[in-house]
């Protein structure tokens, strides 16, 4: 009886395993259908390097360098503000705070990752957005910047835990040796801490990042969704993902347009993966 | 011949537990002094105190003076992380950062502002590797992880990594404790080179490594110095039933 349980159970964790790859085969097969079938007409080298996006015009214009450029400004952006901040906040958390202080952190910093994409988008959208079309004194603050503010909001809390883990993991013998060789608190921190804590903090920043590079929906609320060329991160901008979610409604299934955004996805599935190969390739050569 | 370290009616507790009772030895200069005894009886918590590293353990109390250079190192205006450059430490388990050879040897010079410019540090680098007899076998790898290296030469690393800020007082808490005896007679051998220069505290519970390296040894039971001399009196006419019973192996 015992045995015949045991087998069923395997059946179902096998067939379960099987899914998922099957799935992942499915989309990935899809979305190569799809985005060939266009580029097969259109071009490839025309798609990434036009600078006009005017899918539903006559003729057509598929050029997504705008929207490359936006998808860059607003993840840059967020990394530029998350990573400093939550890494300090990591450290802040796990080597200087007293008890009292680091378990109110600590619960904050897990309801932050509890709030839904959208509401920090609509939250976003009425507070944040104003405030920086009147401190940077621009014609609106749907732009790029307020994007990355948000996302950076997004990406924290994930920077922060697995940070916070790879730092408190570090061998008590380390802070030891280290201070007891005259260095300050802060210098042991910084030299010793932080360099044994990197490979994980570096795949807490992957994380964090990889998290909000594929969000849409708060991103579609606050950039301002103009699918130009951005010359500074305080103009508004379009992201691949918010042009994806906002057209697909409109398109014609199996004309140009439809294709086009398969193709949008095929080129952002392109960039996350080699995004993520050169972060391996990094934490593994750091981990040696 | 003037003390070194002089530990004064020293007690120091663990939250409640009082771990160092009464403590009260001199230790002179430029000589190997051992400090002997059972686990657990409060000699690395003895030798910890005098670099202040248990500072950093919550709920540690002292009581006492321990006097190094003169100054009494528990006095208000003392300057731990200058105190800690002078009196360096060598952990039981080899601790060398994950970092290069070359770096775990230059931190010291670098945290303490001691060097900046690189042919100085190179300089240094290679004169404590030299001192602690490694830089012939390493030379050729200074930018390898220290992990990379077997136990006995992480162990001399962190020797050279104390040596190369130039302290006048070195600590040592087992440090054969996780080596073969091949690597424990030949760090032996450059604790006697070494004594030369520094004046040199090691914690053992290895009886004979203490016979065969000090000049003076301690020894302690249940968080008290039950008696301090020199070496061979300790060994062989001690003036405590307690430590004749402990050096002819009847407990401990
Ligand atoms: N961090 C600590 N907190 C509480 N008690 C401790 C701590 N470290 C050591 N002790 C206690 O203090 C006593 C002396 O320990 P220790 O100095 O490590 O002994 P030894 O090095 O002679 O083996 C032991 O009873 C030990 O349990
Ligand atoms: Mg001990």
């Amino acid at each position: 009886m015992k045995r015949k349980i045991d087998s069923i159970i395997e059946a179902i964790i096998f067939v379960c395993g099987i899914l998922s790859i099957i799935f992942v085969a499915l989309i990935f097969g899809f979305l190569l259908k799809e985005g060939f079938a266009f580029f097969k007409e259109f071009g490839v080298i025309g798609f990434i390097t036009g600078d006009l996006w005017y899918p539903t015009s006559d003729p057509p214009k598929f050029g997504i360098l705008p929207l490359i450029i936006g998808s860059l400004f607003v993840t840059a952006g967020a990394c530029v503000i998350a990573v400093p901040i939550g890494v300090m906040s990591a450290l802040y958390i796990s080597e200087v705070a007293p008890k009292g202080v680091r378990d109110v952190l600590k619960s904050f910093v897990e309801l932050m990752a509890a709030i839904p994409s959208v509401v920090i988008g609509f939250v976003g959208m009425v507070t944040l957005v104003p405030l920086v079309r009147t401190i940077f004194d621009i014609p609106t603050g749907l732009t790029a910047f307020s994007g990355s503010i948000m996302l950076a909001f997004m990406a924290m809390p994930t920077i922060i835990t697995i940070s916070e883990d790879a730092i408190r993991s570090v061998p008590w013998s380390y802070k030891e040796g280290a201070l007891a060789l005259g260095a300050t608190k802060w210098q042991t921190l910084h030299r010793i801490v932080l360099r044994a804590a990197m490979p994980g903090i570096i795949a807490a920043i992957m994380l964090g990042i990889g998290r909000v590079v594929g969000e849409t929906m708060a991103v579609m609320m606050i950039t301002g969704n103009a699918a130009q060329i951005p010359y500074s991160i305080f103009e508004p901008v379009r992201t691949m993902t918010a042009t994806i979610a906002a057209e697909m409604g409109e398109t014609v299934r199996g004309g140009m347009h439809y294709r086009s955004l398969f193709a949008i996805g095929l080129v952002l599935f392109l960039i996350t993966f080699i995004v993520n190969f050169t972060a391996d390739l990094f934490l593994g050569k750091t981990k040696k | 011949m003037s003390a070194k370290i002089q530990i004064k009616n020293f007690n120091l507790w663990y939250t409640d537990f009082h771990a160092l009772k009464d403590v009260n030895i001199s230790v002179e200069e430029k000589r190997i002094t051992a400090m002997i005894g059972p686990s657990g009886c409060g000699k690395s918590t003895l030798l910890r105190a005098i670099n202040r590293i248990n500072d950093t353990i919550e709920g540690v109390r002292v009581n006492g003076e321990i006097i190094v250079g003169g100054k009494n190192i528990y006095s208000e205006n003392t300057d731990v992380d200058i105190l800690r450059r002078n009196v360096g430490m060598v952990f039981q388990r080899p601790n060398p950062f994950p970092i290069s050879i070359y770096e775990n040897v230059a931190f010291g010079l670098k945290v303490n502002g001691i060097a900046s410019r690189k042919s100085v540090i190179d300089e240094t680098v290679q004169q404590s590797l030299e001192a602690v007899l490694l830089w012939d076998d390493i030379k050729h790898k200074l930018k390898k992880s220290a992990l990379t290296l077997t136990l006995e030469q992480q162990q001399r690393l962190c020797i050279a990594r104390v040596i190369a800020v130039k302290p006048q007082i070195i600590l040592l808490d087992e440090p054969c404790s996780s080596l073969d005896p091949v690597a424990t007679q030949r760090i032996e051998e450059l604790m006697i080179q070494l004594k030369d220069i520094y004046t040199i505290v090691i914690v053992t519970h290895n009886m004979q490594q203490a016979a065969r390296v000090s000049r003076d040894t301690a020894f302690m039971l249940l968080g008290e110095l039950i008696e301090f001399a020199e070496t061979g009196k300790i060994f062989t006419n001690p003036n405590r039933k307690e430590t004749d019973d402990y050096v002819s192996g009847r407990f401990g």
